[in-house]
């Protein structure tokens, strides 16, 4: 490794990299013109590249049809990984219960003996060994109700304890998911429950119908939307603030007289110009007359019964 | 609600477990793209960089707008497209006026921006420029010889994270063996001052030499440029330790056929396969096999010998 000169050189060498480093050369600091820097820059390249093939050529080597072939060793230099170690998977329900109670895993045969048809049949797959689906004759136990369906039963049963199973096999994922530990085929999703009342899973919402949500709900806001917090990433609304409509001020745009009105009625309004206008003429007649007739029977209308006109006084007679 | 979803196409598995971590890592893939503007000479840096690293390089033709890798909110689509290619390096390239010819190498852990180096690009030559005997063109996907020097390197400690950089850039896969025909490119940087490092990119002429060890001669091909260091962005320090963390043990080789039994000690099963009695070929009846002939022919070679021999001695 030590190559003695004028200048002791010594370069650090990481063969499993191909990978030399001459931490000792120093370059003139007023440079002569490229063509000779470059020279300069080729010559030490060349010197470290030939440090290398030195080791290099030196391992033992195994002659095949495209050439010898050399035993690299393990990079030196450390370099980042690219993604993070492969977490343990934490261990299912099942291996946890296994594991507590001893249960040693064994080797099933494939092929097994079936004594029905005394043939070796497989396990699982077509025509296998104690299928369920092909047992001819359930016989009538007392506990059996009448009326029920052993072969229906049978497959209920089957259905349940398949759902069962997925079941399972969704919270040992799920755990495994936590832990970090998921495999890499497998991937969870969250779906959507259907509709209450009716088997209909509900619509997928598009990018864009998100947008339009997303750009009414910041339009409600009392700024339009301008200062809401925004994920990272997340593209600005497209129509920012609040919306106003402007009435054409220029005849050439529409009908001038429009905005004319608007602004004037707006004036007249803080101006109170036409005073009758604002006033509820009708309104105020009512009240007036009810306050008046409050005042006549000194009382309120509602205690009081209401006198009939048509029948003549008590002491009127004799 | 969850539900599991799991490729229903072998291909589609296979490529997911490819993507996934492993324990023993394969090279990484490089991502190029450039920002809204770059120039005639950024667009031919990422061309030629893109062409050095054909095997395992994916390259963005498209302008991209929202790519600020120094800035805390634009990575997200670095992170994004690193995820949706998986690649791990990243050379992202873009033209102001303020920074001209720039260029961004950075360097992913799990799709988050682990660190980042700005260089600019100067003096650029482009491998078009250079003229040379084509027989040495280096091959695509061999490995290269990687060279470093200049005492910037030791001390500068940006020029410290380039050479990393570099190196991870330009090394390729990690192999155990290495055919030595193959060697024919090697990557040249020195530092010619502190802040600038003049990169090149050679091809190796191998010549005979007294000794098993060839003389090497280096020959400039490829681009060459100049590069300047800008601004450079290190990984956190709990980051970096968990990037450089190697697991110690070895990923398990299943080993088929081996059972260990305590009477007989490590016992393996031959298979034979099915011997079909019927077909089988007893004697081979053709004449010339015959036993006589061969014989025949032995004592007829000895014959002529001995008399050769006598004439000779006559």
């Amino acid at each position: 490794m030590d190559t003695e000169m004028e200048t002791e050189q010594i370069y650090q060498v990481d063969v499993g990299n191909l990978l030399a480093f001459n931490p000792n050369h120093r370059f003139s600091s007023a440079p002569s013109s490229r063509g000779e820097l470059v020279k300069e820059i080729l010559t030490e390249g060349t010197k470290l590249v030939q440090e290398i093939a030195n080791k290099l050529f030196n391992f033992p080597s195994t002659e095949t049809n495209d050439g010898p072939i050399v035993q690299l060793p393990p990079p030196t230099t450390k370099l980042p990984r690219e993604k993070h170690i492969p977490r343990p998977k934490p261990p299912t329900k099942w291996e946890e219960f296994a594991l507590k109670k001893g249960i040693q895993k064994r080797k099933k045969e494939k092929v097994v003996w079936d004594e029905q048809t005394n043939q070796f049949k497989r396990r699982h797959g077509y025509d296998r060994v104690n299928d369920d689906n092909d047992v001819p004759i359930i016989e009538a136990k007392e506990s059996d109700e009448p009326g029920v369906d052993p072969f229906a039963k049978r497959l209920d049963d089957k259905k349940k304890r398949v759902g069962k199973q997925e079941k399972n096999r969704l919270q040992n994922l799920k755990a495994a998911e936590k832990a970090g530990a998921l495999p890499s085929h497998v991937q969870l999703a969250a779906t959507s429950l259907p509709i209450s009342g009716t088997k209909a899973q509900p619509k997928k919402i598009g990018k864009d119908e998100l947008g339009d949500v997303a750009g009414l709900a910041a339009t409600s806001t009392a700024s339009g939307g301008k200062f809401d917090k925004k994920l990272p990433g997340e593209k600005p609304p497209k129509k920012q603030g609040k919306h106003h409509k402007y009435l054409p001020v220029v005849s050439g745009r529409g009908d001038v007289n429009a905005e004319k009105e608007q602004t004037n009625n707006v004036l007249s309004k803080i101006f109170s110009k036409h005073s009758h206008e604002i006033l509820n003429v009708g309104k105020a007649i009512n009240m007036y007359n009810v306050k008046k007739e409050k005042k006549k029977s000194g009382r309120s209308d509602k205690l009081k019964p209401k006198k009939d006109i048509t029948k003549k006084p008590a002491n009127k007679a004799k | 609600m969850m539900e599991i979803r799991t490729p229903k196409t072998g291909k589609a598995k296979r490529v997911l477990e490819k993507r996934a971590p492993k324990l023993v890592e394969t090279g990484k893939k490089t991502l190029i793209l450039h920002g809204t503007k770059t120039s005639a000479t950024l667009s031919s840096v990422l061309m030629e960089l893109y062409r050095l690293k054909k095997g395992g390089a994916i390259r963005y033709s498209r302008r991209n707008e929202n790519i600020r890798p120094f800035e805390s909110g634009g990575e997200t689509s670095l992170e994004f497209f690193s995820q949706k290619t998986d690649c791990s390096i990243f050379v992202y390239g873009s033209h102001t006026k303020k920074r001209p010819d720039n260029l961004v190498l950075g360097r992913m852990y799990d799709h988050q921006v682990y660190d980042l180096i700005e260089v600019g690009i100067e003096n650029f030559k482009s491998l078009l420029a250079f003229s040379y005997d084509k027989k040495f063109a280096p091959h695509e996907g061999s490995k290269p010889f990687i060279c470093f020097t200049g005492e910037g390197f030791e001390n500068v400690p940006e020029l410290k994270h380039l050479k990393e950089v570099l190196t991870d850039l330009f090394r390729g896969e990690v192999v155990d063996n290495l055919n030595l025909t193959g060697l024919d490119r090697a990557y040249v940087c020195s530092a010619i001052s502190p802040t600038k490092v003049f990169l090149t990119h050679c091809a190796l002429k191998l010549k005979k030499s007294g000794s098993i060890v060839p003389r090497m001669e280096l020959v400039e091909v490829g681009p060459s440029m100049d590069l300047v260091i800008r601004r450079n962005r290190l990984p956190n320090d709990s980051l970096m330790k968990e990037a450089m963390r190697t697991s110690k043990d070895k990923p398990k080789k299943k080993v088929k056929n081996v059972d260990q039994d305590a009477v007989l000690g490590k016992t393996g099963k031959i298979y034979m396969p099915d011997q079909k009695l019927g077909d089988m070929k007893l004697l081979d009846k053709s004449k010339g096999l015959k036993r006589e002939r061969k014989e025949a022919k032995l004592k007829h070679k000895e014959e002529t010998v001995s008399k050769k021999m006598k004439e000779s001695s006559e």
